[in-house]
């Protein structure tokens, strides 16, 4: 008649649930002790049966006891709990990469092979899948019921989502933050696909050419490529090899090279200068899209491990290109 | 207590018929006429907020959008968040029985400051007409949560006002609670020591507290968004340079406190009437004014576990999550600690102990599910679904609204020296239960397998639970509507209160029905423990015979 359960399609869904019914066995188990305490009091000192009340005023053992056996309880649930999100914080390393972008009321879907969707995401099963996400606009929140994983999608800074599919079908990606007037309509589904069909899938509209390759051509359209020399002539910081390593700054700190890092790199430079050069860039701010901006990232990202060390020439090095385990 | 003074006094002017004339309302200082002001305007306030949550309800009943349209709809539960939220539950049971009721159980004549008293109800008036000239032109669709940057850069409707009626209606609560905390510490009768203190005066006591602390937040939050609204000064919005998360932050850390205040008073409330129809003493009175004040102060180190998903770093997750379990504690202990104090009691089941009953199971649900909301691994998955919208009517509504009612029934011949009719009051409170578990209790289901709040379309496997929660909707509705009927009958048929109808313990019962407008002839000088039944009657002989009509 009415759903009781949703389906379990990812690796951590089988562990909400678990958890999920050992609270429900916990909590109600204690909720039916207390209101059968209060009917069986009801009835044995009901006032026509027990006319004159005893003066109990209480009982420190007792009170200590059920104060720190539900402490004690709580903290299974505690640290229980603690350790799903923990895992749903940890992006396992070889994860497949994908970009989302959202905005009012829609899902922008970019694969690194070069693949863009809007409001279907296609991922491949028993793999592992990292979803860099951003916000166009306001904030939103990506949630497939079926995998048990959510994450809100910010306007101006990164954050990531990851989850393992386990099992083939179309599920419902919800938009959970309300996010204005179409919110409930801000629904995409979830393709989870035989492996090998999702490799033809992938290479299958691929004319676009790879997202790392979008980022190359933007970056030249940009002109960064009058500054940023791939050698030391350059003078803004040489790019190679940067991505996902320490960079010494102008104040003697570091700073990872991550997503966020190059995000405000591009869009405020002033913030965090590199050690050695000067603070000369101009803004992108307003200039680039957050599509644009994840494909510069993910440019970047490719420049990581150059095929050649020590590249001498001013010539940009290829972007690796195809499957995502080999990024990063 | 000592003073029993169960002898009829003839011949006083009572509050409500030492002056007449509206003008003696208007400008009265007795803290138990505010307090019926109060209570108007909160009841017309309910009533507003109902009248939205029954478009939402009505909205639901089909999984296609057909009633209003999308915008309509998100106006209809972001107004009836902010109704409901800050202008009937905050103001409940601290403004109507907390102003009626402190000064009459601590001894004193009137709140410390009966003039700054009249002032905040007028301020509360204000803060509502702000709210009701929003509605009146366009209303407001920013969810109740005000967040940033749809609140203050995307959305049209009226955010500036609407804020600023949230801002004004805060300075309302906080000198309430200023007035409250002062009259408690000050105005005491001799004898009354802290430790004789009603429980119920303890709750208001830690309300009041974490109302001054908490709620210049909100004002501060208020401001920010009307400033960025108005200005552009990027406080939130990130493309203005701002963090939406500081705007969360900010919120929260006044509105998860402010759940307190929405629970605080009505647990004060249960304890009153626990003890008065158990015949008993409450089981652990020195554990039970702990706990109120153990929530008070951990209530204010949780605000983040509304933002697990929201981006915050993991170790602040576990945090949070940690500390959502400590505030757990207490709540536990004040739930066995109100069932054991029917062991070895003599139970009444009227009308009061109805209600007391039913909050303390529906309180224990609200209170079990938010251990599942505490669960970081639970939380992610069901995070602004319908598993929450649930939790939180459980707690405030089953709970706070539950405790109010019961509170209206337990003092209503204190106030109105009337006796309700008791056959209806047990209808009402069962009805009230029956359609409130109706309502939401499919909505725990719903949001595991999948829906979320805020959504004005849904899919259509969700129907059958939206069907009965509905329906329990309009029994609900029914439930909250009877009282209203029966209170005014009451006025004029109802059976004379007499002092003190229940034999119940506590000073206020020692003054006539309704009380004189000084309270107390002579300042009464209190001898021993709040909830001496040992020295009162045993049994309740609730008056029945009816008033001469008319008279």
């Amino acid at each position: 008649m009415f759903p009781l359960w949703p389906t379990a399609a990812s690796t951590i869904s089988g562990e909400v649930d678990a958890l999920y019914l050992f609270l429900i066995s916990v909590t109600s188990a204690v909720t039916l002790a207390v209101l059968c305490l209060i009917v069986v009091f009801i009835f044995r000192y009901r006032h026509s049966k027990h006319p004159v009340a005893d003066q109990v005023s209480g009982s420190v053992p007792l009170e200590i006891t059920w104060s720190l056996v539900p402490l004690g309880i709580f903290m299974i649930f505690f640290v229980w709990g603690a350790t799903i999100y923990v895992a749903e914080a940890t992006p396992p390393k070889d994860s497949l990469q994908i970009y989302v972008v959202a905005k009012q009321w829609m899902w922008k879907i970019e694969h690194e092979e070069g693949q863009r969707e809007i409001n279907t995401l296609h991922v491949p099963m028993n793999r592992d899948v990292r979803l860099t996400m951003i916000s166009q606009d306001v904030i939103h929140s990506f949630w497939v019921p079926e995998f048990r994983v959510k994450a809100d999608v910010l306007p101006g800074r990164y954050t990531t989502l990851w989850f393992r599919a386990n099992r083939p079908g179309k599920y419902n990606l919800f938009c959970s933050e309300y996010c204005g007037t179409m919110h409930s309509g801000m629904i995409g589904k979830v393709v989870v696909m035989d492996p090998v069909k999702f490799q033809a899938w992938l290479t299958g509209g691929g004319e676009m050419g790879s997202f790392a390759a979008t980022g190359q051509k933007l970056f030249q359209e940009l002109g960064c490529t009058s500054c940023h020399r791939f050698d030391t002539q350059g003078r803004g910081p040489n790019l190679v090899g940067v991505y996902g390593k320490p960079v010494l700054l102008d104040d003697g700190s570091t700073v990872i090279a991550d997503d966020a890092y190059v995000r405000e790199s591009i869009l405020n430079p002033g913030a965090q200068i590199v050690a050695g050069f000067k603070p000369i860039m101009p803004s992108f701010q307003g200039i680039v899209t957050e599509d644009q901006l994840l494909s510069l990232i993910a440019y970047v990202k490719s420049l990581a491990t150059p095929e050649e060390q020590e590249p001498v020439s001013n010539r940009p090095p290829v972007p690796k290109t195809a499957g995502g385990t080999e990024v990063q | 207590m000592a003073t029993t003074g169960q002898l009829e006094v003839t011949g006083y002017d009572d509050f409500i018929n030492a002056k007449s004339g509206i003008k003696s309302w208007l400008f009265t200082t007795d803290h138990k006429r505010i307090a019926l002001l109060y209570l108007t305007s909160i009841t017309f306030m309910f009533f507003i907020g109902a009248l939205f949550a029954l478009i939402i309800r009505l909205e639901l009943l089909t999984p296609k959008g057909d009633l209003v349209q999308a915008d309509t709809y998100n106006k209809m539960f972001t107004m009836h968040g902010l109704v409901m939220i800050f202008f009937f539950l905050i103001p409940s049971i601290p403004a109507v029985l907390g102003n009626f009721l402190i000064p009459l159980m601590i001894g004193a004549k009137d709140v410390a400051f009966p003039k700054l008293n009249l002032l905040s109800w007028y301020i509360y008036d204000v803060g509502a007409i702000m709210f009701i000239y929003t509605i009146l032109t366009g209303g407001l669709d920013t969810g109740w949560t005000f967040y940033t940057p749809l609140s203050t850069s995307f959305v049209t409707s009226s955010v500036v006002v609407g804020a600023l009626a949230i801002f004004v209606v805060g300075f309302s609560s906080i000198l309430t609670s200023l007035n409250f905390i002062v009259t408690v510490h000050r105005l005491r009768a001799p004898g009354m020591t802290w430790g004789r203190l009603p429980l119920f005066v303890w709750a208001s006591y830690a309300t009041a507290v974490i109302i001054v602390l908490g709620t210049p937040l909100i004002a501060i939050s208020m401001a920010l968004v009307a400033l960025e609204r108005i200005f552009g000064i990027g406080f939130f919005d990130p493309l203005l340079g701002g963090d939406p998360l500081l705007f969360q932050h900010l919120f929260w850390f006044y509105s998860h406190p402010a759940v307190y205040v929405m629970i605080l008073p009505g647990m004060g409330v249960i304890s009153e009437i626990m003890t008065c129809f158990s015949r008993k003493r409450v089981f652990g009175y020195k554990s039970m004014a702990l706990a109120i004040l153990g929530i008070a102060v951990f209530g204010f180190l949780v605000w983040a576990h509304h933002m697990f998903v929201a981006g915050i770093s993991v170790y602040s997750a576990l945090v949070f999550s940690f500390l959502s379990y400590l505030v757990a504690v207490p709540s536990a202990i004040k739930v066995f600690n109100w069932t054991a104090t029917m062991y070895r009691g003599s139970v009444y089941l009227l009308t009061p102990m109805l209600y007391a009953l039913a909050f303390i199971g529906l309180f224990t649900i609200g209170g079990m599910t938010g251990l599942f909301l505490a669960s970081l691994g639970i939380d992610v998955h069901v995070t602004d679904t319908y598993f929450v919208v649930a939790h939180f009517h459980y707690i405030m509504v089953g709970g706070m609204v539950t405790a109010f009612m019961g509170g209206m029934h337990f003092w209503w011949p204190k106030i109105s020296g009337r006796m309700y009719p008791e056959g209806w009051g047990k209808v009402a409170a069962a009805i009230m239960f029956i359609g409130f578990n109706l309502t939401f209790f499919p909505q725990f289901i719903l949001g595991y397998v999948g829906m979320n709040r805020r959504y004005w379309e849904y899919a259509s496997q969700f129907q059958v639970l939206n069907v009965l929660s509905t329906a329990g909707a309009s029994v609900l509705g029914i439930g909250y509507l009877l009282p209203l009927g029966y209170f005014a009958w009451s006025l004029r048929y109802g059976a004379r209160a007499g002092n003190n109808p229940w034999n119940a313990a506590g000073l206020e019962w020692t003054v006539p029905s309704p009380p004189a407008t000084h309270n107390f002839d002579v300042t009464p000088v209190v001898t021993s423990e709040a909830y001496d039944y040992d020295q009162l009657p045993k049994d309740i002989v609730v008056p029945r015979e009816a008033s001469v009509v008319g008279e």
